[in-house]
């Protein structure tokens, strides 16, 4: 049986004297990846941070389980160079944890023996796994990353959605990640929801590409982006499991004539 | 032997030095530099107000700080200003007001340079008392809120999702810096508080690894700077408050030196 975490009904929600959300509907349950995409200004940030209570919706209503700790990876985290702070102690913000749980944190997301690096001196890639860890320590039922994959490069964006995936599979929790991108998120998410101030289009990743409101939103060369991932994506399992440099340009060159994109 | 005066400063520099060294680690980190000027600048409002209605001046302008720091709070809820532009327009109608009323209330003769720049004079034994009680109070409290103070001082949204009462943690701190601009008034004056807030962090920044250490050099810090401060005071008859920031600013000055030598020590 699956269980819900939370479910947004028919949200409006307005900011400003403008309608930034119109009667959206969405749900994330437990052990289920969902990608929010949309363009900039639909509404994406407002609607995470209605799902986080940070926000009250001005209609509609959120229901959360009973109990619900999540975790939020905001999209930007800009650390004042004046303030001194290593990764053992970031970690322990805001409740301490003990030495021992904070370097399987940093293991389980590739980041081990970073305890003592200043904050500001990791790459794009180390602090977005970083900032991982540090949600991961709360134990989250649902995880929330909002645009994860921003200063890393697609190499890295790839692999850190293996690594979401497979926390996803050992912990159960449900993750909520917010994307612009929708080639970016396909390989781990289950269900995808296109915003655009109400939901245009929902459905698996495999679809979405071909959704006439998808691609009335994003335009064809989007969608075709979404083909040329599908097809490398599936080469890249069959060889490794793994995706790698090669194998993606081995893919969008493939991309041009694959029967697929001719189709699109 | 040192006259009672200056160790009545002494004392009163140092409880003021122990509060704002960390106190003044997050008005770095959060960028209020210009939130401290206001307050400090409004107390020459807190200061007229005592006088025209005979109180405590120290205690008017701890009540004059504390209600300007609130208004600051309401006033940022509103998204028609920038907070700087609403700061900008509270800072110097506090002074102005203040200077308005003094002019009005005429014959009462002020020590305006006294209030603006300190007098160590005006520091009585009843001053020292309330400042080392008070500056145990707002260290407790400090001390208790630190974690999630610097959490919330990342990532407001992030603190707001995971639970840290962030509205509250901000009008505490706010409501902290008001206390230590009263009750450093005296000593160092209106225009030259909100050094003691910021010079002594600057300086512990070049040679501290983590935001605790970073609170207690800045707390050391600022007590030397206090110390040597008065001393130069004494020996060359300098005015107390600008010898305590000078001070300050040749410690500063010497941790930016040295910070390097430091860093490369502890690699961080």
């Amino acid at each position: 049986m699956t269980e819900t975490l939370v479910a947004v009904e028919s949200v409006s929600m307005r900011l400003g004297g403008h309608l930034a959300l119109d009667h959206v509907d969405l749900t994330v349950d437990r052990g289920e990846i969902v990608s929010l995409i949309g363009p900039n200004g639909a509404g994406k940030s407002t609607l995470v941070k209605l799902v986080l209570g940070i926000l009250e919706p001005t209609e509609g209503r959120i229901h959360r389980a009973p109990g619900l700790t999540f975790s939020y990876m905001p999209q930007r985290l800009a650390i004042d160079p004046t303030l001194p702070l290593a990764v053992g102690r970031f970690l322990d913000l805001p409740v301490r944890h003990q030495r021992a749980a904070k370097a399987a944190a940093l293991a389980l997301v590739g980041a081990s023996g970073l305890e003592r690096r200043a904050m500001q001196a990791l790459s794009g890639g180390e602090f977005q796994r970083v900032l991982l860890a540090r949600a991961l320590l709360r134990d989250p039922a649902l995880l929330v990353l909002d645009e994860p994959a921003q200063g890393v490069d697609h190499l890295g964006q790839a692999e850190f959605f293996n690594l979401i995936d497979r926390i996803r599979r050992e912990r159960g929790c449900g993750v909520l990640i917010v994307s612009h991108d929708l080639h970016l998120v396909m390989a781990a998410t289950d269900r995808v929801v296109c915003l655009n101030r109400h939901v245009c289009c929902s459905g698996t990743p495999e679809t979405m590409g071909d959704d006439p409101a998808y691609r009335a939103l994003f335009g064809p060369k989007a969608a075709d982006a979404v083909a040329i991932y599908r097809h490398r994506h599936d080469h890249a399992h069959g060889l490794s499991g793994d995706i790698d440099q090669a194998h993606a340009e081995h893919g969008h060159e493939h991309g041009h004539h694959h029967p697929e994109r001719e189709r699109a | 032997m040192l006259p009672e005066f200056l160790l009545r400063g002494w004392l009163a520099g140092m409880a003021v030095a122990a509060v704002a060294g960390p106190l003044g680690c997050f008005v770095v980190w959060r960028r209020m530099a210009y939130f401290g000027d206001t307050l400090a600048h409004s107390a020459l409002l807190g200061v007229t107000l005592g006088i025209l209605l005979e109180i405590d001046l120290v205690l008017a302008v701890a009540v004059t700080s504390v209600v300007i720091a609130l208004l600051v709070v309401l006033m940022q809820q509103q998204q028609k200003l920038a907070s700087d532009t609403l700061l900008g327009i509270l800072a110097h109608s506090g002074i102005a007001i203040g200077l308005v009323l003094l002019g009005l209330l005429g014959s009462i003769r002020v020590d305006l340079l006294g209030y603006l720049f300190g007098d160590i004079l005006a520091v009585r034994w009843q001053d020292v008392i309330m400042t080392v009680v008070g500056g145990i109070v707002v260290l407790a409290v400090l001390w208790h809120h630190w974690s999630m103070l610097i959490f919330a001082t990342l990532h407001e949204e992030m603190a707001r999702a995971e639970g840290a009462p962030v509205m509250r943690l901000q009008v505490v701190l706010m409501l902290m810096i008001a206390l230590v601009i009263a009750a450093a008034m005296n000593l160092v004056g209106i225009l030259l508080i909100t050094s003691m807030l910021i010079i002594p962090p600057a300086a512990a920044r070049q040679l501290t690894t983590t935001p605790e250490t970073m609170a207690g050099m800045a707390a050391l810090i600022g007590g030397l700077a206090v110390t040597i401060g008065l001393a130069f005071s004494w020996h060359v008859d300098t005015p107390a408050g600008a010898s305590i920031v000078v001070s300050a600013l040749a410690l500063f000055l010497g941790c930016q030196a040295i910070g390097p030598l430091v860093a490369r020590r502890q690699r961080c």
